[in-house]
């Protein structure tokens, strides 16, 4: 025994040699760097968006795998935010858990400056009136998609800067305010500029539709047809026959759009080993969400089975 | 106040020979200079109504609202010092978002009030602080229905047991008011600052108890309380002011279960018949003057 | 009841569950287990087999793995022992907490949330599938799942462990919602009777705990008497 209590009852060094760590978990030893999730354990599979005309459609299943186990079968993977922005999850359900609470705080934090009024926006950007009364007033902004997406993929590179990454891949779509025509530059003439200062009232402008990607890495990309997962694969390719670009996207009515997207996740059905046949269905457009959570698989096609025998040369 | 000059109003910490906190009793005194602010608890939902008074013309119109959002269905309008009822609100919010991420679920009222109650009070008991010179009225509602974990996904069983038990009264509109020695109650209808002795016996005349029978309806509530608000202003007339209304009601109410201003319709109604009422007093007067 | 796979680090495998054994310490007792909770009429039911082990050697053969947090709120364990120990003894500490300062006791949703939290802020740490069931005034009986990962799933009814992946099919066909307690008791113990007999992870006597107004009610199946009693009496 020595003078040094924390010694006592413990081997002595000069005998036994120094303490072993390595049977601690690697995140208590020294030696070793501390390790965060290395791989997600309850799964959701892909998330499907399409933008038209007037808006966002979004589609992801209702499945939650445990490995190739379909553990759970009423899983809704479609949030809405506010009536401007909705997001979609695919990846780890218990991160996804967490980002929804996060969402939900901050929506009680944006809700603290009362901007919750449920009708007084109608989803225009501020517009002075001719009075110069009350125009900010009667327009509180609200977090729109656009804003949700980049919150939420500077959420996701922080914490895999951390090496503690969140294990999604989301996709945020809904409506947002466009940014103000750009100053007149020096092309237009002196004339021009005096004409088209803004002395009266700023017109309003309308929210366009937003769909956006983001995922556990950081990384985001935009597109009129984007999907996460196995539907960037099977999906995308089906979508972009019909909405190659942003042009063709503004032609495209909300009926076609759904209808699309319908017809992917029976593709998806089809050929993801994760997925199943009911799923959630989401519209975002000026009239706010349509959020259907419980859409089975119509219109399968499996008879032409019965034409199939054998593996080659057998006709029987 | 006979008791000033003796030393014993200095601290906090110190009692008077006669056991008072006269520090408390000096911020009572700031809440009395303070503009009316009530709270009614109607049958279907809570409302909370300020008279905002204006300190100055160059204040633009119907901004820098007073009454606080704390949590979803929680709201607070507070008489007083407004810095301190700023700290107060922040700390509300606080509480309300740290009982959230412990247990998932929106904080009860009564238990808002409870959290709240015992910081006002810390503020009575140490040399080095001065008691808050506001009284804060919470009004919010806690949900009737099913409430679920927040995050949590899966429904559960569609029938029987499984967090349906039909029948089973829970939640509903409650209204607390804390003062500044930290005492606080549940009340039908509340009233702090300057007029607040004439909105409490305007208050006292609604029917709000449940058990006097029909109470009234959140709707009646808000015109009440843009009528009293009013009437409480008559013996502050020479200041102007500005009427603030927030309503929460249940999820099937018309806030769905929010803590809202009231819409610009309805608040702009309420305030015409106040003053219309107000009118009527003003004629009667008259009246009974020319008969006199 | 320990899965000891093929020594690969804990992952889930592209074609079947592959629970994560590695992350137990080495001589770690584990629960291989077979639990589960259903809601039925009146409340709920959870039941567990009585198996623990530390490899393939049986290290308690008639373990309780249905652990009281509340009156009326108890959860099902499975994974690691010492972990799921430590998360129920925290759980209970908060639960009691909660039913002192509010003056009124937690719901179910209390619970959950608390497991949840410590389930998924740890997971890195932990290896523990918690079953939690539970009875309340304001909801009647209820039951949320938490694997792994740490997410929290309301459920119907919930099944869990190694020995789980057995009875899948039988849960599914035989399950009814709103039966009486005779018959959740009979689905409880058909399930779990198939499940201790594919598993070699679960095993012993098949306890239960029903928890309605009336509060909580241990029964007690014993292999020897065939599953058929003692029930709620003496053995």
């Amino acid at each position: 025994m020595n003078h040094l209590p924390q010694a006592w009852g413990r081997p002595r060094d000069d005998i036994y040699g120094a303490y072993d760590h390595s049977y601690l978990p690697q995140t208590h030893a020294n030696t070793h760097p501390t390790t965060h999730t290395q791989s997600p354990v309850v799964t959701g599979t892909s998330v499907l968006g399409l933008k038209f005309k007037d808006g966002v459609v979004l589609a992801a299943d209702n499945l939650a795998s445990y490995g190739s186990l379909a553990r759970f079968t009423d899983v809704k993977r479609l949030k809405p935010f506010n009536r401007k922005a909705v997001v979609g999850f695919g990846g780890d359900v218990s991160d996804m858990q967490y980002l929804d609470r996060l969402l939900n705080s901050l929506d009680v934090q944006e809700n603290y400056s009362g901007a919750a009024t449920t009708e007084e926006d109608d989803g225009e950007a501020p517009a002075a009136t001719a009075d110069g009364e009350g125009g900010e007033d009667k327009h509180k902004a609200i977090l729109d998609a656009k804003n949700l997406h980049t919150y939420l993929s500077k959420v996701l590179y922080k914490r895999r800067s951390d090496f503690n990454p969140l294990w999604n891949a989301i996709l945020v779509a809904g409506l947002t305010t466009p940014p103000p025509p750009a100053p007149s530059t020096s092309t237009s003439s002196p004339k021009d500029t005096t004409t088209s200062k803004p002395t009266g009232p700023a017109p309003s402008r309308k929210p366009i539709p937003y769909l956006a990607y983001a995922d556990l890495l950081g990384t985001t990309y935009s597109s009129p047809t984007l999907a996460t997962g196995f539907g960037a694969h099977l999906a995308v390719p089906i979508m972009r026959r019909a909405v190659p670009d942003e042009a063709a996207a503004a032609k495209l009515s909300r009926e076609e759009a759904v209808e699309i997207v319908k017809k992917c996740m029976k593709v998806l059905f089809y050929r993801d080993a994760r997925s199943m046949n009911e799923y959630s269905l989401c519209v975002i457009d000026g009239k706010g969400v349509d959020l259907q959570e419980n859409i089975k698989l119509e219109g399968e096609s499996w008879a032409f089975a019965e034409g199939i025998k054998g593996y080659g040369t057998q006709t029987v | 106040m006979t008791s000033i000059g003796t030393g014993y109003d200095l601290s906090n910490s110190v009692f008077s020979p006669d056991g008072r906190n006269f520090q408390v009793e000096y911020a009572v005194k700031a809440v009395e200079n303070g503009g009316t602010a009530i709270g009614i608890r109607c049958k279907d939902g809570v409302v909370l109504g300020l008279e905002k008074l204006v300190s100055s013309k160059l204040l633009k119109k119907d901004a820098n609202k007073r009454i606080s959002t704390v949590d979803r269905n929680m709201g607070v309008v507070y008489s007083g010092l407004q810095p301190d009822g700023k700290h107060f609100v922040s700390r509300a919010r606080d509480e309300a978002s740290s009982w959230r991420s412990t247990y998932k679920a929106p904080i009860p009222v009564s238990s808002l009030a409870n959290r709240m109650g015992s910081y006002v009070q810390a503020y009575t008991l140490y040399n080095s602080v001065r008691p808050f010179g506001i009284t804060a009225i919470i009004g919010g509602y806690d949900a009737e229905t099913e409430l679920s974990v927040d995050g949590a996904v899966g429904s559960g069983p569609k029938s029987g047991s499984g967090g349906k038990t039909k029948g089973a009264k829970e939640g509903g509109p409650y209204l607390y008011m804390i003062e500044p020695s930290g005492t606080y109650w549940g009340y039908y209808g509340a009233a702090s600052g300057k007029g607040r002795q004439a909105a409490k016996s305007e208050l006292e005349k609604l029917k709000l108890d449940p058990k006097d029978g029909e109470c009234i309806s959140l709707e009646e509530g808000v015109k009440e309380a843009a009528r009293i608000i009013y009437v409480a202003h008559e013996d502050n007339k020479d200041k102007d002011f500005e009427l603030e209304l927030t309503w929460v009601s249940s999820v099937a109410g018309p806030t769905k279960g929010r803590h809202e201003e009231v819409p610009k319709a309805l608040r702009e109604e309420a305030e015409k018949l106040a003053k219309k009422s107000m009118e009527g007093d003003e004629d009667d007067e008259e009246e009974e003057k020319m008969e006199e | 009841m320990v899965m000891m796979m093929n020594g690969q680090t804990g992952m889930l495998g592209e074609d079947g569950i592959h629970i994560d054994m590695n992350h137990l310490k080495s001589g770690e007792v584990n629960l291989g287990t077979s639990i589960m909770a259903i809601n039925f009429k009146d409340g709920v039911i959870l039941g567990a087999d009585s198996r623990t082990t530390t490899g393939a050697y049986i290290a308690n053969r008639v373990t309780d793995k249905l652990t009281q947090v509340h009156d009326t709120i108890w959860c099902c364990r499975s994974g690691s022992a010492a972990d799921t120990q430590a998360v129920a003894d925290i759980v209970q500490y908060h639960l009691g907490m909660y039913g002192i300062t509010n003056d009124e006791p937690p719901t179910t949703q209390t619970a959950a949330a608390i497991f949840q939290e410590l389930c998924y802020d740890n997971k890195d740490a932990l290896s523990a599938g918690i079953i939690i069931a539970g009875w309340d005034k304001r909801h009647g009986g209820q039951v949320y799942s938490i694997p792994l990962g740490g997410s929290l799933h309301k459920q119907a009814y919930a099944i869990g462990g190694s020995g789980s992946t057995y009875i899948y099919g039988y849960c599914d066909a035989n399950w009814k919602e709103n039966m009486d307690e005779e018959e959740g008791i009979k689905f409880v113990k058909g399930a779990l009777q198939e499940a201790i007999k594919w598993d070699g992870s679960s095993g012993g006597v098949i306890r239960m705990v029903v928890l309605t107004a009336a509060g909580a009610i241990r029964h007690l199946y014993l292999p020897d008497r065939n599953y058929t009693g003692p029930g709620t009496g003496k053995p």
